[in-house]
């Protein structure tokens, strides 16, 4: 059963000092070149306090205000990905010896991690990148090293920013399943929710105090306010519309005619798993290393095919990117594999908008198939 | 765990070179629990490893006394120097992945193949078990299309099959203006108002260039063949033939996982549309 209590703000360092003495690294939020970012930090004094975010399509804004909330800002510029599923992954070190080849797996040893405030959307995207990388026929083994060492400590979002949609996709504003602790920050302290038998082992050890009526009113206010957010996507599964629309390249011109085909929405994207497999060697050529970079369905490369590429015009990129992540991962995971954190609004250097095109393609699809 | 990106060492024990830019590589296994393990089903292929290069997909010929057959066409950088390679030259080898020819499903019934260019290759494994089980079969009927007379690779072969009882072998060049027995001039499809096989009673297995697969599909469609009983052997830009690199996407199917081979009628609204 789930327990819960109340950690007065001045003794998160607790928290800390039980996953240090625990064995854990401990990552989280902190401020870097004016933005949120997941970095691995030693005390609370790292996390980013009173700094709230302002997030539009095209536009991200840090601005510190006077109160001391740890958690009052919404979004990382990049969610947990980049920590289990590496920008850069070596896979293989080839190795020439007398007589052929040798082959060596890589392994890493990866310390035990606890990541702290986490949200909604960003551990439904986590929930993702588990069935891609772990649940099919060939789990990814550096993916797994890394995914086994995690705690996770997630944090109920209690304003949305100007991007977030994550209600209308359902993994938000509240932290859902596979969380060990939840925290709901509050003026004086935080509300503690432990969900897992190493989240109540921490619970028990922490200089807790009951929680009192007003502490759960309060949180339950702050998250219903959270829940007001301006953009909707029209529904949780747009295969029907979407699948009329990608049968009509001409939707698609007027928003690839301002995609610059860069692929910062796939790069910020908390479920975006494509990776091209590169090979590299030292100057003496001693070894030959394989080696997993990000990839995204907008370089020309990605859909290479012996002497041409399938999908070399914006129209064929964006037109891949939306479809598949609102309705191909429907087929091929059970869900849409958006998680509605507004990631790839705010990061997308023309601000183009993952929510409005959607609408736009499902109103227009309507408008030209008479009797939809 | 077996880590599923470590290749197993191989050995090019042969080589044949049947035109200037198309080998036929003979690897060997060099652990032999690792010849003991592997099997392959026909239609699967294996990642080939090259040190210093990296891998590319390619599909499995044949597998015999601890020996595979791969041939490759010299297009790009790995397969260029993959026909290049002498006998003695060591690599990796992955595999084997991806699903087969429905042959099994196929007994009773006639059976096409339509094949362009290196697209025979993926079949000729597939071909040589059915004439192996021939009387588990009707009618066989085996088509190829090539640009010059020249290309055929195999050209034997292709002659050992037309003395197999009930089985028609047609071939096609499209760039040859000659009249010349037993060749028909133009593309693969214009073969197919030759073939003789029952429409309702039939599967046909394909490989080969996009345009050659989807002028197939209408020229089958034409003579009354339904898409459930057409298959095709396709290709996109694998990198992990592991279901996670994301590139060998076709709309919903990676065909590293679900295919390479792929009944028509299920991959057709994908396959039609430029741009997936």
């Amino acid at each position: 059963m789930n327990q819960t209590a109340f950690l007065p703000h001045r003794h998160l360092d607790k928290l800390f000092d039980l996953l240090h003495s625990d064995g854990f690294r401990v990552v989280g939020p902190t401020s870097e070149q004016g933005a949120i970012v997941y970095r691995e930090i030693d005390t609370v004094d790292q996390l980013p306090a009173g700094l709230v975010d302002h997030q539009a399509p095209g536009r991200y804004r840090l601005e510190q205000q006077a109160h001391g909330r740890y958690f009052d800002w919404v979004g990382t510029a990049q969610g947990l990905k980049p920590w289990l599923f590496t920008p850069e992954q070596p896979l293989m070190v080839a190795r020439e010896v007398a007589g052929g080849l040798r082959f060596e797996a890589v392994r890493e040893e990866v310390p035990l991690t606890a990541v702290i405030g986490l949200r909604g959307c960003d551990l439904a995207a986590l929930a993702l990148q588990d069935r891609h990388f772990l649940q099919g026929e060939y789990p990814d083994p550096h993916y797994q090293a890394r995914r086994e060492q995690l705690l996770l400590i997630g944090v109920n979002c209690h304003r949305s920013a100007a991007t977030c949609f994550c209600v209308s996709t359902g993994d938000g504003p509240e932290v859902g399943e596979g969380t060990d602790l939840v925290l709901d920050e509050l003026d004086q302290g935080f509300m503690v929710q432990a969900c897992s038998a190493r989240g109540r082992a921490l619970l028990v050890r922490l200089p807790i105090r009951p929680l009192a009526g007003g502490h759960k009113r309060r949180s339950k206010a702050l998250r219903k306010q959270a829940r007001v957010q301006q953009r909707a996507l029209p529904s949780r599964d747009l295969r029907k519309p979407l699948y009329l629309a990608r049968d009509d390249e001409t939707l698609w011109q007027s928003v690839a005619d301002r995609c610059l085909t860069c692929g910062n929405c796939a790069a910020v994207c908390p479920t975006c798993f494509c990776s091209r497999v590169d090979e590299e060697s030292p100057l003496d050529a001693s070894e030959s290393t394989q080696v997993r970079r990000w990839d995204t369905c907008f370089n020309d490369e990605h859909s290479y095919l012996v002497g041409h590429v399938v999908r070399k015009s914006a129209v064929h990129k964006y037109r891949q990117w939306l479809t598949h992540k609102l309705a191909i991962w429907h087929d091929q995971y059970d869900r849409s594999g958006c998680t509605g954190c507004g990631r790839c609004i705010t990061w997308c250097p023309v601000g183009i908008d993952i929510v409005e095109e959607t609408r736009r393609l499902c109103t227009e699809v309507k408008t030209r198939e008479p009797g939809e | 765990m077996n880590d599923p990106w470590l290749p197993q060492q191989a050995v090019v024990v042969d080589k044949v070179m049947e035109t200037p830019d198309v080998a036929t590589l003979s690897l060997q296994l060099v652990e032999p629990e690792a010849q003991q393990r592997f099997h392959f089903d026909c239609g699967q292929f294996n990642m080939l490893y090259l040190y210093g290069l990296g891998e590319v997909p390619i599909s499995i010929m044949d597998y015999q006394h601890g020996c595979l057959q791969h041939t490759i066409r010299a297009v790009g950088r790995i397969s260029r120097t993959l026909v290049a390679l002498e006998t003695g030259a060591p690599l990796g080898l992955r595999g084997p992945y991806g699903n087969s020819w429905p042959i099994e499903d196929a007994r009773g019934r006639d059976l096409v193949f339509i094949t362009a260019g290196l697209g025979c290759a993926p079949v000729i494994a597939a071909i040589r078990r059915i004439i192996a089980a021939r009387t588990d079969y009707q009618r066989l009927v085996i088509m190829q299309g090539v640009k010059h007379r020249e290309d055929l690779l195999w050209q034997e072969q292709y002659e050992r099959w037309r003395e197999v009882p009930d089985c028609q072998v047609l071939l096609a060049a499209s760039e040859e203006r000659q009249e010349q027995f037993p060749w028909s001039l133009g593309m693969v499809t214009t073969l197919i108002d030759k073939a003789q096989f029952d429409v309702n009673n039939c599967t046909v297995m394909m490989c080969g260039p996009e345009p050659m697969i989807r002028a197939s599909m209408r020229g089958l469609e034409a003579v009354g063949v339904s898409l459930q009983n057409c298959f095709v052997s396709l290709e996109r830009n694998m990198q992990c033939a592991l279901g996670l690199c994301g590139h060998c996407q076709m709309g919903t199917p990676f065909i590293c996982r679900e295919g390479p081979i792929f009944r028509v009628a299920d991959i057709k609204e994908w396959f039609l549309l430029e741009g997936y």
